[in-house]
């Protein structure tokens, strides 16, 4: 069956899951904590028949300090690179032992969670091992808040052009961060696995229906998944939803899948906000001026262009 | 009575996992160690071995699938050598506290710069803290057992930690040796199916991998090293059961004709063949010398290692890599730590020999029992790098 003919069962607002979190509230995330607000909408649209392998980062250190647990389901943590090596093996010995009679009956999705360090910097070679390698059961979650949040706020290859970070400060020699993110989305979707979708919590049954249907889909998945950082950003707490909806209508973070190789663009923005009014809102960028506005406003516009010529040059098929 | 049959050693080792009926399999291609996973991806394409073959990325990704594999209730296996070891480190640290019995075979080679893909012990030195039991085999056959006590040993409840079974790089892994290969309804006699201490279930979901602050990582790491500590009673019990199948006898440490010896040879691993015939070669020329092997390098065997090596006048330990800035190498660092506080011990000297593949001959050994003689009456004060050219 093709990815896109997957049925998959759709989180409304009517059918939105009751019952506890799988995530256990009483972790020790940052007040307005976009990260973990992410983890709990994705894990609550799964639920616990599920197997979860964290990345060394704040959704593992807030979420497990012994003898504490937040997780519902059976979770491993075990280094910060590894997350896709880990969650290969469990996938892995879960086909064999199923196949051997000696595991559950049902397929058991296994989720590899980073955030974007432990993704598109030191993970990337594990990750894309994981992708090439075709695992069945396999959904990788880049948590996004572009950069190195744990350790205090480190610049990664996520990190936004001119962003000040402790390790890419604004300076009067320097705007602070002076690359664009790295194209994780475009990268995982080069494996040709079957899904690949970016989601961001501020268009929360979006995001849940995303990994539902990662979930369903036989074959590696990869989510790009925004996540604001009050902290890291210097942005107030209250805002970390009003900035993930400003990021998307600004087209900074759009939300697309590409579904066994075809382009969808989930939330068109035809008349976008300006992007200064998403810029303004944080203190990682206040540095920036009108011309880094026109420069990032018009390679953002190109992107989300280019984004909506692959939707236009690979389009879903229709059904038959 | 079965018949030995001549086989590659890393195709014997290879051929004890499918005997084991490993789940999974993850590795990485590094020399010397191929023809191991070579085999067995051949096996569970050709379904002889019902297993996942996961051909990972690098060896970190090697050893992280393991790990999880483990973790998820699978009886798991992976070989290395060298630099895979070295790219695996930081994983190495993880598994053991985490409980997951591991086996992992090392087809031990020199460790780069310069990079020399031979043999020597300076990969399975680098992880002697980390936490892993250590078994080192002397020939194929040994190689091959070895493997599936492995199994037996790490699985153990009582032991529940990942093993390396140390087989040295093509002088022993590439070598075609008589062996003979048990059946399978043997070795599930001896194996009973795994049942792990511990692992992700959804009927059952349990945290693995907490964060230890400084109020219990004290502890977790104390933990870890009683139960290594505790797992020796274990092995020594896996070796008689395993006679008792099998009828090969095998002790945690191997003496050789060190009754009424004055002056006795530690090592590990092959070389101890070629000791041993240098050996006998000395004392029918009127010298009294014997050999201790040590088999079971962690956890280290205290008590059978001194009482192996009572009465001893001189100790010659021989090892196969070198502690870089101190007077001696890992194995004769650890021997003088135990001795340092006996009443009666012996004088040691230490050798390093064979190191990148340099071969190491009887002529070696018959100088290294003359030289620890002389060191009795005028103590070494750095380790004695043999054959080296100046």
């Amino acid at each position: 069956m093709k990815a896109y003919e997957t049925p998959y069962e759709k989180v409304t607002a009517k059918t939105f899951p009751k019952g506890p979190d799988a995530l256990a509230s009483g972790h020790r995330a940052c007040q307005g904590c976009g990260e973990v607000l992410a983890l709990r909408l994705l894990l609550k649209a799964l639920g616990t028949d599920i197997i979860c392998v964290s990345a060394t980062g704040c959704m593992e250190v807030c979420t497990a300090p012994f003898p504490q647990s937040s997780w519902r389901m059976p979770w491993i943590h075990v280094a910060f690179e590894n997350a896709a090596a880990v969650a290969s093996g469990v996938e892995s010995a879960s086909h064999v032992l199923r196949r051997k009679g000696r595991g559950t009956d049902k397929r058991v999705p296994v989720l590899a969670i980073a955030g974007d360090g432990g993704t598109a910097d030191i993970g990337i070679q594990a990750l894309s091992g994981a992708l090439e390698r075709y695992h069945e059961d396999f959904i990788y979650i880049c948590l996004d808040n572009e950069a190195y949040m744990n350790t205090g706020i480190q610049r990664s290859s996520e990190t936004p052009f001119g962003a000040s970070t402790t390790t890419s400060p604004y300076g009067s020699k320097s705007i602070g961060q002076t690359t664009w993110k790295k194209d994780m989305p475009a990268i995982a979707a080069a494996h040709g696995i079957p899904y690949v979708a970016t989601a961001n919590p501020a268009f929360h049954l979006d995001l849940m229906n995303k990994i539902r249907r990662a979930a369903a889909i036989k074959g590696p998945a990869y989510l790009h998944v925004y996540a604001p950082c009050p902290t890291g950003w210097r942005l107030k707490p209250e805002l970390a939803v009003e900035i993930g909806k400003l990021a998307t209508n600004t087209r900074i973070f759009p939300l697309y899948e590409v579904i066994d190789g075809c382009y969808v663009m989930n939330r068109k923005v035809d008349e976008p906000k300006p992007v200064e009014d998403y810029f303004k809102l944080q203190g990682r960028f206040r540095h920036l001026k009108q011309e880094n506005f026109d420069y990032i406003r018009e390679r953002v516009n190109a992107e989300y262009d280019r984004l909506i010529t692959l939707t236009q040059t690979f389009p879903v098929p229709a059904a038959s | 009575m079965a018949k030995p049959i001549g086989l590659e050693v890393s195709l014997a080792v290879a051929e004890a996992v499918k005997l084991c009926d490993t789940d999974v399999v993850a590795a990485y291609p590094i020399t010397p160690q191929t023809h191991i996973v070579e085999h067995l991806s051949e096996l569970v394409a050709n379904g002889e071995l019902d297993a996942a073959y996961i051909p990972v990325e690098s060896e970190q990704s090697a050893m992280s699938s393991c790990i999880g594999s483990s973790a998820a209730g699978a009886r798991t296996f992976t070989a290395t050598s060298s630099q895979g070891l070295a790219l695996m480190n930081e994983m190495l640290f993880i598994a053991p506290p985490l409980r997951l019995p591991i086996v992992m075979a090392i087809a031990n080679r020199a460790l780069s710069a310069p990079i020399n893909i031979w043999n020597d012990h300076s990969d399975i030195m680098s992880i002697r803290d980390v936490g892993w039991l250590a078994l080192f085999a002397e020939t194929g056959q040994e190689a091959l057992d070895m493997t599936i006590l492995g199994f037996k040993i790490a699985e153990d409840h009582r032991v529940s930690l990942p093993i390396t079974i140390n087989l040295d790089g093509f002088t022993l892994s590439h070598f075609i040796e008589p062996v003979l290969l048990p059946t399978k309804e043997e070795v599930a006699k001896f194996l009973p199916p795994f049942k792990p201490l511990v692992k992700l279930d959804i009927a059952n979901p349990i945290s693995m991998g907490l964060l230890g602050g400084p109020e219990s990582y004290t502890e977790a790491r104390k933990v870890t090293d009683d139960i290594l500590v505790a797992s020796k009673p274990v092995v020594i019990e896996a070796f008689n059961d395993f006679a008792k199948v099998f009828g090969r006898e095998y002790k945690v440490i191997e003496s050789y004709r060190t009754e009424g010896a004055d002056t006795i040879l530690v090592m590990m691993g092959s070389i101890a063949e070629t000791a041993m015939t240098a050996i006998d070669e000395l004392w029918d020329a009127g010298k009294k010398v014997g050999v201790v092997r040590i088999r079971l390098w962690r956890p280290f065997p205290v008590e059978e290692f001194k009482e192996a090596i009572k009465g001893a006048k001189n100790l010659a330990v021989i090892d196969r890599a070198i502690s870089m800035g101190v007077p001696d190498a890992p194995v004769a660092l650890e021997v003088k730590s135990l001795l340092y506080n006996e009443k009666v011990r012996p004088f040691i000297s230490n050798y390093v020999v064979g190191l990148g593949g340099r071969d190491v001959t009887r002529d070696d050994f018959k100088y290294i029992s003359g030289r620890a003689e002389e060191f009795s009456t005028s103590p070494q004060t750095q380790y004695e790098l043999v054959g080296v050219l100046e």
